[in-house]
């Protein structure tokens, strides 16, 4: 597959800051890509300097092989972003703003269907005529959504959209990158909500104090965490063996869950035990580890 | 050239000005009114500058022009202050938007706002004061070159400011003194020699003098070297302001 944004060596250092130290990465065409991180991770800066907001200090950038800075025009008429803050122009209504937002981007009247079909798209339509600043910080962020789209991009690049925004709007927010990506845009998202990366990203990056930590495909990256979690509920009272006691996570009367190593600890022999003990098991479940379980395992390692 | 990227800008930014016309373009006439009530009310028969003008006449194209300069000043550096500080500029830098079409579409829209003020005023002043045309040509050159270096500064203002305090130190501080100390209210043949050779220092004084010459036919010195004062000013400023942005100083770090 070919390449959607090439990043090679980039760094980014803010008077005594270094927002992004040597930072080098390719994402495909195509993909959906998950950018993570703990706040001040340097998530934004990345997505700024991609956009050209922000000029890194070493290393470049290339968007569907054109350089951010030295072309730009080529650059950015391809690129889509959606900024992390909820930002507007109180000077126009919401049609008004997507008009010259297409305009900005050389589209000029035959684009008006176009932002007729991201109106509806985005539940919009009624509010096309009303000024920005009536409008609630969930619409203010669909707006912001149509912005990105206006011009029809190749990629689209999503800093936190799904940030305070109701459970509705996140699910039809999902959807909507969703049916996008399959119409063959390339999605660059940024989130703190984990089960979204990890319900959406075919591959994630993880960003830590400016390097980059982790690169790798979701299911992957999930294989690669070696545990996961035996919960037991029993008819009577129990004793844990000495041999376990290491692995318990938690433990009430009659419920014990332990945290055991993939490949290391037989679930088989601890059944066999508790077998022998007299205990009759009520239920049995088992979780395999989430994105933020790796997600934590991973910033504790950092730390 | 992206040429309806800029288009689409300078429309934008008249809209931003033509939507709240009365204190963009009814308040600074009127103000501008009120100075010519009362400096002529109080020094008409007292002063008489040129031969044969009257001083209220006289007083005109000086507020004029300073009125030109004052709205087109504020019109680019309001819109990008208030565009930097409620963070909406970045709708405009990530667009394929060149430096050269950013600045021009900014400048071209403080022009037309200068343009409409100052136009505004002369109707106005028609009503008070009898105000002759010597040459419309120079009237209007001097209007554009004044409202498009008054832009020009309101964009490097822009550029450079991040709170509304210093934009409005930056007026208080040059725009306003260099103006009203720029021959708006006298000529300079009136001031002492120091004060005549720190006059020609400033370029504000040379976009006044040409003006004034296109309703007189009389300056303080020849039109021609205004305008050239202004034009070398405006190239100036304009390589200065293209420089900035090319740097991406304050607004891409
Ligand atoms: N304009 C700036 N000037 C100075 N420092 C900055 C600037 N922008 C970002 N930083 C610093 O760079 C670091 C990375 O910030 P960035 O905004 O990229 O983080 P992030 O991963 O997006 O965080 P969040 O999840 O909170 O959005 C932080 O330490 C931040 O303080
Ligand atoms: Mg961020």
């Amino acid at each position: 597959m070919s390449t959607a944004i090439a990043i090679s060596g980039v760094s980014k250092r803010f008077a005594e800051i270094q927002a992004l130290d040597n930072i080098s990465f390719d994402i495909c065409q195509g993909e959906f890509f998950g950018l993570l991180g703990a706040n001040g991770a340097g998530k934004s800066t990345l997505i700024n300097i991609i956009a050209g907001l922000v000029r890194a200090t070493t290393g470049s950038v290339k968007v569907l092989s054109y350089d951010v800075v030295k072309q730009y025009r080529q650059a950015r008429q391809r690129l889509g972003v959606v900024p992390q803050e909820l930002v507007y122009d109180p000077f126009f209504n919401v049609r008004e703003v997507l008009q010259l937002q297409a305009g900005y981007f050389a589209c000029g009247k035959a684009n008006y269907r176009w932002i007729d079909e991201l109106l509806e798209l985005l539940d919009l339509t009624e509010k096309a005529k009303e000024n920005l600043y009536a409008l609630s910080g969930g619409m203010k962020r669909r707006v912001l959504i149509a912005q990105a789209l206006v011009h029809k991009p190749d990629i689209v690049v999503l800093d936190e959209p799904t940030a305070g925004v109701d459970v509705e709007l996140r699910k039809s927010l999902w959807q909507m990158t969703n049916q996008l990506h399959q119409q063959g845009m390339t999605i660059v998202l940024t989130t703190h909500y984990l089960e979204e990366a990890e319900a959406l990203c075919d591959r994630i990056a993880i960003l830590s104090h400016g390097k980059l930590k982790i690169l790798d495909a979701k299911h992957q990256l999930l294989d690669r965490y070696p545990y996961r979690w035996l919960c037991l509920y029993f008819h009577q009272k129990f004793v844990v063996p000495d041999a376990l006691q290491a692995k318990v996570v938690t433990q009430t009367e009659q419920q014990l869950t332990l945290k055991l190593h993939k490949q290391q600890d037989s679930i088989g022999e601890i059944l066999e035990y508790f077998h022998q003990q007299g205990l009759i098991l009520q239920d049995l479940q088992m979780k395999e580890p989430s994105l933020q379980d790796v997600f934590l395992e991973l910033t504790q390692e950092a730390s | 050239m992206n040429w309806v990227g800029m288009w689409t800008l300078f429309y934008k930014e008249l809209m931003r000005f033509l939507k709240v016309t009365i204190q963009t373009l009814l308040t600074p006439v009127i103000t501008s009114l009120l100075y010519l009530v009362v400096f002529s009310h109080v020094l008409e028969g007292h002063v008489e500058v040129y031969p044969n003008v009257s001083y209220t006449a006289f007083l005109m194209p000086g507020l004029i022009m300073m009125t030109i300069l004052q709205n087109a000043y504020a019109n680019s550096s309001s819109s990008l202050i208030q565009s930097k500080m409620t963070g909406n500029l970045v709708f405009l830098l990530l667009a394929p938007i060149s430096n050269i079409e950013f600045f021009i579409a900014f400048v071209t829209a403080a022009i037309v706002r200068g343009l409409m003020v100052g136009f505004g005023l002369y109707i106005a002043s028609l009503f008070v004061v009898d105000l002759p045309t010597y040459s419309w040509l120079w009237i209007v050159l001097f209007a554009l070159l004044g409202s498009a270096i008054l832009g020009a500064m309101g964009v490097i203002a822009g550029i450079w400011a991040d709170t509304y305090e210093k934009i409005s130190a930056f007026q208080n501080f040059i725009i306003v003194p260099s103006t009203f100390l720029s021959g708006v209210f006298y000529s300079i043949n009136s001031l002492s020699e120091f004060w005549q050779i720190v006059s020609k220092f400033n370029p504000f004084f040379y976009l006044i003098d040409g003006f004034r010459y296109g309703f007189f036919g009389i300056s303080d010195v020849l039109p021609f070297k205004s305008l050239l004062v202004a034009t070398i000013f405006l190239g100036l400023l304009s390589s200065g302001c293209l420089w900035l942005l090319s740097i991406g100083y304050k607004i891409r770090q």
